[in-house]
């Protein structure tokens, strides 16, 4: 990351017409690039889908209790980079993934990984909500119920934990009992949220998470993110970059398959280092 | 290149629509037909002895048909504690575990090759596997050829079903760290279980009016039989003798030149065919617009 230092210290003139606003509270110092402990780091990732290669060398450091946003065009494999954190790619089994996600010094990727143990500890959330066919207090007591035994009191307790840190709870406290497919998008979201965060898992993998959802819920979950980094360690795949800018610390650029840039998000947006990202974040293409 | 012309297209329309109608209506007026016929023919059969009074000698006044009534329900019980969990199984590893592996393509074609044998060959050959040997026909014989019958319906609706139900409920499902299996009987059956409760019944529709596959297995039976004694077996039927059922009674009564033996043929065929007919509306009813995505 000297590189990356060196460039920015560089005064450099900016090119920028279409500036993206970045809020200056989210911007962290590039020197503290380094001190940030990293939750995964990524290193030689390649993955193929069947003959097909989707992801090229990417190399990355996902910092703790951070918000990563991976932002890139269309088919260009942000998905596809975060859905090996917790191999839930091989449901598919003509797709396989070569290189290291190195999570607390040890490689995921190896076929000794239990799945299920990694899975617990990097949540994911999808682009479409999917609450289960079942009430709303049981869709996030599954989860529960999968990694912990718990008593019926505890239970409760935690569900209701859960579902207050993914701010649901007010609005679905009386009708906990209710199909968690009455609720609205923007609230089965969330509540996929609080099912995703009552296993306590460490990694919290969202997939365009907002993108099925109006404005106003898009908020709640922008919010929800800001509030949940504290206790996770967030990577947000969107096409948005506003919602990148917003929410993030860092932001990878992927395009073709590989990481053309890493960096803090304020530097990222306003001083990009390749002509890429600079040609992508101001709208020439993408 | 000149334009084709509107009346032309208008003749052919008129052409097509009025083909594709009267052929829908050519079908539908053969089963009104059929239905018209049995509920006339059959209604004058039941009463109160048909369903209280067993099978019996054409000589008999008061004969019934409730010994068939409770054999046919037995068999068909029989067939779907030994058809439907094999098939759901079955149904399960095509959509969940096999996708496209040799196994189950092979598990595919077989099973729909199943689906297409001629029922009686699937009673000569349980006549083989167990018949001959307990040297006695027998209701459990019986079960066992209309559950081989249901399997291939179930695990295909199952794996229709199954397949439904989209990827990314299963991938949030694993993505928890639910383990496969868990993942399929807690979220994916639930989520398919309008589509699954639907296969059977219709796989239970599908035996219910089966009779050749009877006739070389639980054959028939003038008598209840329910096991002797005074304990709780006295409610079951005790299926290690020939079984009486409807179908195969109908097939010997309307074979027969006895005027009273062919009516109550017509009201066993009126029972069975409404039979169906509720538990299939019963079933549409119960989960109508049930299916994942599109509850509320």
């Amino acid at each position: 990351m000297a590189m990356l230092s060196e460039i920015i210290d560089k005064p450099r003139p900016s090119v920028l017409k279409h500036r993206i606003e970045v809020p200056l509270r989210r911007a962290t110092p590039l020197a503290d690039f380094d001190s940030i402990p990293s939750k995964i780091s990524v290193r030689g990732l390649n993955f193929y889908y069947g003959n097909c290669q989707a992801l090229f060398d990417n190399n990355i450091e996902i910092k703790a209790n951070r918000v990563t946003a991976i932002i890139g065009p269309s088919g260009c494999g942000k998905s596809t980079h975060i859905r090996v954190y917790n191999r839930i790619y091989q449901l598919y089994r003509e797709q396989r993934a070569e290189g290291e996600v190195m999570i607390e010094g040890r490689n995921m990727l190896v076929p000794s990984t239990d799945v299920i143990r990694l899975r617990k500890r990097v949540g994911m959330i999808f682009q479409k909500p999917t609450p289960f066919p079942m009430t709303v207090f049981e869709n996030v007591a599954y989860g529960l119920n999968l990694h912990y035994r718990v008593g019926r009191s505890e239970l409760a307790d935690r569900v209701e934990e859960a579902l207050k840190r993914a701010a649901l709870w007010n609005e679905v406290k009386d009708s906990l009992n209710k199909s968690g497919l009455a609720l609205s998008g923007g609230q089965q979201q969330r509540l996929c949220i609080a099912r995703a965060i009552a296993v306590e898992p460490d990694v919290l993998c969202m997939d365009e998470p907002a993108s099925a959802l109006d404005p106003a819920a898009t908020t709640k979950i922008e919010d929800l993110m800001e509030s949940l980094k504290s206790s996770y360690t967030i990577v947000l795949v969107t096409h948005n970059m506003q919602q990148a800018a917003r929410v993030s610390d860092f932001t990878a650029f992927f395009y073709e398959g590989r990481i053309i840039e890493f960096g803090p998000t304020p530097q990222l947006f306003t001083k990009p280092r390749e002509k890429q990202t600079e040609d992508y974040i101001t709208g020439r293409f993408g | 290149m000149r334009e084709r012309s509107l009346a032309g297209r208008r003749i052919t329309d008129a052409v097509v629509r009025f083909i594709a109608a009267a052929s829908a209506l050519a079908g539908i007026a053969f089963l009104a037909w059929i239905l018209i016929d049995i509920a006339l023919k059959g209604g004058t059969a039941l009463n109160w002895d048909f369903f209280t009074k067993r099978t019996g000698p054409f000589t008999l006044p008061d004969t019934g048909m409730a010994n068939a009534i409770v054999g046919t329900l037995y068999l068909t019980l029989a067939a779907t504690i030994i058809g439907v969990p094999i098939g759901l199984l079955a149904g399960v590893y095509l959509s969940e575990f096999g996708k496209d592996s040799p196994v189950s393509t092979t598990v595919r074609f077989v099973s729909n090759a199943l689906m297409g044998i001629p029922s009686i060959l699937i009673g000569v050959f349980v006549y083989t596997l167990l018949v001959v040997p307990m040297k006695s026909y027998s209701g459990y014989a019986g079960g066992v050829a209309l559950g081989i019958i249901m399997l291939p319906v179930v695990a295909r609706t199952t794996e229709d079903m199954l397949n439904l139900v989209p990827n990314e409920l299963r991938e949030s499902a694993l993505a928890l760290g639910a383990p496969r299996w868990k993942a399929t009987l807690g979220v994916i059956f639930r989520a398919a279980r309008t589509g699954l409760v639907t296969g059977v019944l219709l796989a239970v529709a599908r035996i219910s009016g089966e009779t050749a596959p009877l006739l070389f297995t639980a054959f028939n039976n003038n008598h209840f039989t329910w096991f002797s004694g005074n304990g709780a077996g006295r409610y079951f039927y005790d299926m290690r003798e020939p079984t009486a059922n409807l179908t195969v009674t109908i097939f010997q009564y309307a074979m027969s030149p006895y005027e009273r033996w062919k009516e109550q043929a017509w009201g066993a065929s009126l029972l069975i065919t409404a039979g169906v007919l509720v538990l299939s509306v019963v079933a549409r009813i119960v989960f109508r617009g049930k299916q994942y995505g599109h509850a509320k």
